[in-house]
Order: structure tokens, then sequence, then C-alpha cells
């Protein structure tokens, strides 16, 4: 056991095994924000699939489903943060700035991860406040009779649809140079794939961001579900 | 050619060092960027003042010896070039050119533009050689060995250490020089039954060097003279998840 401990340990001191907690958990985030759009787009579809959605999802597993899924998100959050800030503070450590920098490839995507990164961890845990812990009483009591209703009314303040627009571009952002390169991290990449999964990265940030987009624009702008 | 120059000078490794202006005035265009480093020099030393000191060996494009970052990238924005194949034709008359020395910490300046690149050395010490002698080379065909892997393997061979690959990198990583090192041998039947111990060790080498972490941004592959693929990359990270599992489990 002592052995096995302290081959994680060295894992996690190496700059490879670090990238990979960061590619892995990037990679459950990746598949998580496909499941969250697909149920959050049933408010299209109307009032009571989007309640019924709600309902099925925080009975699954008789609550447990949810519960599990949680720990496992807010687990993968705390190893994802962890692990980049430290690999940032290692890499501005290794590196003495130029007078005169210019770079030939590097997307403007990969050149603020760190801050892309920051701004949506910023927006989770507003978001978490906003439409699962609900610290707003009114929204509370509107989400206890229809979590359908809370979506409208919450998205009727133009502040959290602006912080919602911009962290979902940076999210977007940050998905584009992410995807593919969680798959590069963990070995995946190839000469054959390598250019594939740069595209099926961009198509996949930016499905992501129309998606997330469309709810709180329909609601604010075209006035839908008011 | 006539051109301005804005050279990193530093009196040595623990000096402090500054952007010095210089011009040099009546450069062929037909010169290398070396040959005009030698023609200010010449200047410089005929009016009594330190020439820029520069690292320099074989002036064809092979031995990696010669470095500086040139407006802002390794080697020039000329593509798979060193510095000495860069010739003054490829700049504009009357144009600034920024010469800067490779940047890392894993690389310290010894003196102007000369960096110390050992930390190299050391990563290969650590297990880029293979521990049996394996005598003279084999005759053709002997050992056989498929046309894709020997391809693989000869395009990793090709690094030859210079250094870019970290200077380009914005976090100064080594991974492009370490992947083209490990996955040349790794690939091979030489090299092959050493490939775990190996490539734990060269990437550990790595990071106590303090060199940074690589994210993914291909400007070591961009930079690089000898065009070794970033794909190496994604092998090392393979072989080193691979070799750790085993290292822990087996």
């Amino acid at each position: 056991m002592t052995a096995l401990t302290q081959s994680v340990r060295s894992l996690w001191d190496s700059s490879i095994g670090k990238k990979t907690v960061v590619a892995v958990t990037g990679l459950v985030f990746i598949g998580f924000l496909v499941a969250h759009l697909i149920g959050n787009l049933l408010v299209f579809v109307g009032e009571e699939a989007f309640n019924h959605y709600a309902e099925w999802l925080h009975g699954l597993g008789h609550g447990a489903a949810v519960w599990v899924a949680r720990l496992v998100l807010l687990g993968s959050l705390v190893l994802h943060v962890v692990a980049t800030v430290s690999l940032t503070r290692q890499n501005r450590a290794a590196r003495i700035a130029y007078a005169h920098e210019d770079t030939l490839r590097a997307s403007k995507s990969s050149k603020i991860m760190i801050w892309s990164g920051l701004t949506v961890l910023a927006f989770i845990i507003f978001h978490i406040l906003h439409f699962t812990v609900r610290t707003d009483a009114q929204l509370a009591k509107i989400a206890a009779e229809s979590p359908y209703q809370m979506v409208i009314v919450g998205f009727q303040n133009w502040l959290v649809v602006i912080f919602y627009a911009i962290s979902m571009t940076l999210l977007c952002s940050h998905l584009s140079h992410g995807f593919s390169s969680a798959f590069q991290t963990l070995g995946f990449s190839s000469s054959k794939t390598r250019s594939l999964l740069d595209k099926l990265g961009k198509a996949y940030s930016l499905l992501i961001l129309v998606g997330f987009l469309s709810i709180p624009i329909s609601i604010r702008i075209f006035g839908y579900g008011s | 050619m006539n051109l301005t120059l804005k050279v990193w000078r530093q009196a040595g490794p623990d000096a402090q060092g500054h952007i010095e202006t210089y011009p040099a005035n009546d450069i062929p265009a037909s010169a290398s960027f070396l040959e005009m480093l030698d023609i200010v020099n010449e200047g410089l030393i005929a009016k009594g003042e330190e020439p820029i000191h520069f690292d320099h060996d074989c002036r064809e494009g092979i031995c990696g010896m010669c470095s500086l970052n040139i407006n802002g990238v390794p080697h020039s924005k000329e593509k798979a070039v060193t510095t000495c194949q860069v010739h003054m034709r490829h700049f504009k008359d009357g144009e600034t050119i920024w010469i800067e020395p490779f940047r890392a910490n894993a690389f310290p300046v010894l003196k102007d533009l000369v960096v110390d690149r050992s930390s190299f050395d050391r990563i290969i010490a650590a297990g880029g050689y293979i521990d049996v002698r394996t005598g003279s080379a084999p005759d053709a065909n002997s050992v056989p060995i498929g046309k894709n892997i020997a391809d693989e393997a000869f395009e990793a061979a090709a690094c030859i250490g210079c250094g870019a690959c970290v200077a380009a990198c914005k976090n100064a990583s080594a991974m492009l020089f370490v992947a083209a090192k490990a996955g040349h041998l790794n690939q091979l039947p030489q090299g092959k039954p050493e490939k775990d111990k190996r490539t734990l060790a060269m990437v550990r080498a790595m990071d106590d060097e303090g060199f940074g972490n690589c994210t993914n941004q291909y400007e070591c592959e961009a930079a690089c003279p000898k065009e070794i693929s970033a794909d190496n990359i994604a092998k090392l990270n393979r072989d080193y998840l691979a070799a750790s599992a085993k290292e822990a489990l087996v």
C-alpha cells in the first residue's frame, strides 16, 4: 500500500500526472455539460416537460443519483482548479519574460485559459447559489412550485443575463482549447486525429455556447415564457 | 542594408542585464544572421568595446549550438531553420531587430546571448541512452523494423537539442525535447526493453530541472528547426502514464 501511495504521490507531483488530472476532470465536465444542456433545453418544450424532467432527475435512484453526481462534479472541480492553479504557478516560475515576445501558432483561447477558467469558476459559484441553493427567498418559493417558472423569473434580471453571457463566452473559449488538449494530454492524439479533435472541440464549444445562451436570450430579449 | 539591433547585454550570470541598441550598417543581404553579428562585433572591437557574445559552432544547421530569440521567436520566424541558417535577405532595410537569449529558468544566461543548456544533458544522462552495448550498425534488414516505426523514430531522432522548444514555450516546457529523445529510443528494438525505466527517469529529471508544464499550444512544434511533431508529446504522455501505472501496480 505504501508503494502504491508513493506512486500516486509521485504521479501527482509530476507535470504529466497533474495534467492528467486536469484532462480527466475536464472530460467529466465536457460530458456533464452535454447532459445539462439537453435537460435545460427542455425549457423550450414547455413547463410540464421541464418540471417533469426536474422531478425525474431528483427522484433518480431514490434521490441518491443527483447527490452522487454532485459529489463527482464537486470533486472534479476541486481537483481541476487545484491542479491548474498549481501548474500555472510552476509555469510562471519556469519562465523569464522576453523584452519582445511573439507567438507563431498559439490560439487566443489557449493564452487565457487560467482567466477564462477562473471566471467560469466564479460563475459556477454564482449559478449554484442562484438556481440550486436559491439564496433569493422569492426565487426559492417560485422554484418549490415550478422549476420552469424559476428559470423564467431568474432570467428577468439583466445583470444575471449579462454575467451569464460573458461566462458562457469564456466557457466556450476555455472548451475550444481544453477539448482537444485533454485528448493530447491523455495520449489519444496522433498525426491522424489531432486536426479532427481540434475541429471537434471547436464545434462542441460552439454548440455549448449557442445552446446555453439561447435560454436567457429567449427569455430576456424575446420574452419567452412571460 | 542598414538595421537597428536591440540586443540583450549581460556581463555575467549574476549581473543585471539590459537591452542595448546598436546600429548595424552596410550589412550584405547575403550575410547570415551570425555573420551580421560578426560584422557588428568587428565594429565594437575596433572601438574597444566588448563584443556581443553568442553561441555558435557548425553554422550548418546541424549541431544545435546556435540559439537566439529573434524578434520574439527562437531562430526567427523563418520556418524550420536554425539561427545560423537565417539570412539577412529575409529582413527589410531599416528594420529594428530584437535579439535576446533563449529564456527559461532552466537555461540560465551565462553572458549576453549565451545560455547554459546543460539541463538538457542531465535529462539525457537520466535515461536518454541504451544500457548495453548494441554493437555497430546491424546489416540492413537483419533486424526487422516496420517502415512507419522506423520513420517515426528517425523523425524524433532528428532533434538537435538546441532548446528552441523551451524558448518558444510560454511555460518554458521541455516536453518536445524529452518526447523526441525518449520516443526515438522507446520505439526501436534496441531501446524498447528499457522503455518504462527511461520514460520515468527522463520525465522526472525534466521536472527536477524546473522546466514548466506543457499546455498544448504547439509553439514548440512551430519553432522547432527540425520540425519535430508534437505527436511525440502525446506518445510520451501515454508512455509515462503506462509506466507509472506499472510502477504502482506491478
